[in-house]
């Protein structure tokens, strides 16, 4: 499974290679990572077959998360990747635009890795 | 001829008299003068019954005596100029009795030369004494007029001391109204940064916690490798360790770094200038107005630009307040750009644009939007304190005002506006590169 991580921190890259040590040295998961909106479309161009999920980060300088699953809810049909908007605010506001906008889940930073781990699973299956 | 002597003596005691009238010094010197008066008119009548030659010059010597007595006297010093109206009447006076004694003869020829210029002497007398008696005159009018004006001038002046007083009180209460108004604005500004901070701070405190969380995990698998023998794994999971130990001292220096420059920003300015990189102040401060906007309107999104010249050299600089320059001119730009979008179609993309270089002897530093740009009508009033375009409530109208201040008046720099309505604007700095 291929995992797509959209943040503009930079960090949040081995902080994700280490947390799914296991999954990825088993093989269960595999991760890619773009800093922004415009480079995780750029992937998603010759990629996104392989793509199965979208962590995206919603405030970035730029394209925002929102207007990035707006255009992958537009561009992506089939079969439409899950979709999981990752946000420092957890108002309402946000999640209510990110639900509208299509997003199949709603998280809020910090990241509850644990909680993360078990909405992929239901995902996958 | 002896008549004029006496008439002369009598009218200066008369005179005397008039002067004295009013004055406090009537009392000590009426008797004299009284008794003088009566004197004058007793020798005359004895004069009658003498000499020609000896009651003229008893009528000089009289007359003589009294000047001299009375030019010693300090009371009668203002009479100066009168008593010497008397000494050509008593010169002529001698030079007539002498001449009328030694040369009788000659006298009686040449008589008419002798007695004509004592009568003129005696009128001369009046003549002078009209003058002065005008002079005085003026001279009474003129002291008046000093005195009126010396009062008239005493008048004003204590009016202007007063002014002058109500003036500096009026500026010391401004000064301290303005010392007020610089930190309410201080405060306002860091009532708006406040969202942008958390933020800022929320991040990599995410990241400390993240960090060290994994790292616990990663020692509990470091273990299990160990006790299945696999030390390769073992070594690589320490190395993680290690590098996540320093990211999460990387972020803990983050944070600690905007605490340190929100205290900064909400402390009184030290005033002293320090060697700054104007690019780092620059960074901090795009990202803080920015998220302190961001906080506050959740759908507003920009584009940031930064084109920071890397061999920018440290200038000398009062960092908080080339900061808030900063930020103010950043909180602008977002203002700018999001009042744009809300009337804009969904093409328009909201850009903050700040650039750094050394042009001359100068840092410049350029803040660029592509906002609502400046009316032509309002720009010649946009440094003036208290305007602001913005609703009541929502901007003091300090902020660009206290910039230029910040930067002409405290760090000898400039600032240039270029704008065009509908369009953007552009703020360019200038800091002196000493």
């Amino acid at each position: 499974m291929k995992i797509l991580v959209v943040d503009d921190e930079a960090d949040v890259q081995p902080l994700f290679i280490q947390r799914f040590r296991k999954e990825i040295r088993s093989g269960e998961c595999e991760f890619a990572f773009a800093l922004s909106g415009e480079e995780a479309l750029s992937y998603l161009e010759h990629a996104h077959s392989e793509v199965v999920l979208i962590l995206s980060d919603i405030n970035m300088p730029g394209m925002t998360g929102i207007e990035l699953l707006s255009r992958i809810r537009h561009s992506y049909e089939k079969p439409p990747p899950v979709v999981m908007m990752i946000t420092a605010y957890g108002d309402d506001e946000n999640r209510n635009q990110a639900m509208q906008n299509g997003a199949n889940d709603f998280l809020t930073k910090p990241l509850d890795f644990t909680l993360l781990k078990e909405k992929l699973k239901t995902f996958i299956v | 001829m002896f008549f004029f002597y006496f008439l002369a003596a009598f009218l200066l005691i008369r005179r005397l008299t008039k002067a004295l009238k009013f004055s406090i010094l009537y009392p000590k010197w009426r008797n004299l003068l009284t008794i003088a008066t009566w004197g004058i008119i007793i020798l005359f009548i004895v004069a009658f019954g003498l000499e020609d030659a000896v009651r003229d010059f008893l009528g000089i010597a009289l007359l003589f005596g009294l000047i001299a007595y009375i030019n010693k006297q300090q009371d009668f010093k203002s009479q100066g100029s009168y008593l010497i109206a008397n000494i050509p009447l008593i010169i002529m006076g001698l030079a007539n009795t002498t001449a009328q004694l030694v040369a009788s003869d000659f006298y009686e020829k040449y008589d008419n030369y002798f007695q004509w210029p004592t009568v003129a002497a005696f009128f001369w007398i009046f003549g002078r004494w009209a003058t002065s008696k005008k002079q005085e005159e003026e001279l009474r009018i003129s002291t008046e007029r000093r005195a009126e004006l010396e009062a008239l001038v005493a008048e004003r002046t204590a009016e202007l001391s007063r002014q002058k007083d109500e003036l500096q009180e009026t500026v010391k209460e401004l000064k301290s109204t303005q010392n007020q108004l610089i930190q309410s604005e201080k405060m306002a500004s860091l009532g708006e940064l406040t969202a942008g901070i958390a933020h800022e701070i929320q991040n990599p405190l995410n990241f400390v916690n993240n960090f060290s969380e994994v790292s616990m995990e990663l020692l509990d698998e470091m273990t299990e490798e160990l006790e299945k023998g696999d030390t390769e794994e073992a070594k690589a999971i320490a190395a993680d360790v290690k590098q996540n130990l320093e990211k999460i001292r990387h972020h803990g220096q983050r944070a600690d770094g905007i605490v340190k420059g929100m205290l900064q920003h909400s402390r009184a300015s030290s005033g002293q200038k320090e060697s700054t990189d104007i690019n780092v102040l620059a960074d901090e401060y795009l990202r803080l107005a920015y998220h302190g906007l961001r906080a506050k309107d959740k759908s507003f999104n920009a584009d940031l630009v930064t084109h920071f010249d890397d061999k920018l050299p440290k200038a000398s600089m009062v960092p908080q307040d080339i900061g808030r320059v900063l930020l103010n001119l950043f909180t602008n730009a977002f203002y700018a750009v999001q009042q744009k979008q809300k009337a804009a179609g969904p093409e328009y993309k909201p850009t903050v644009e700040v650039s750094t270089s050394v042009k001359g002897k100068s840092i410049e530093v350029k803040v660029k939007d592509n906002g609502t740009g400046i009316p032509e009508q309002i720009k010649d009033k946009i440094m003036q304190p208290f305007f602001t375009t913005k609703p009541t409530g929502e901007g003091t109208g300090l902020g660009l005002s206290m910039s230029y201040d910040i930067v002409v008046k405290g760090h000898g720099g400039s600032i240039q506006v270029n704008s065009v309505e509908g369009e953007g604007s552009e703020f360019i700095i200038a800091l002196p590169n000493i």
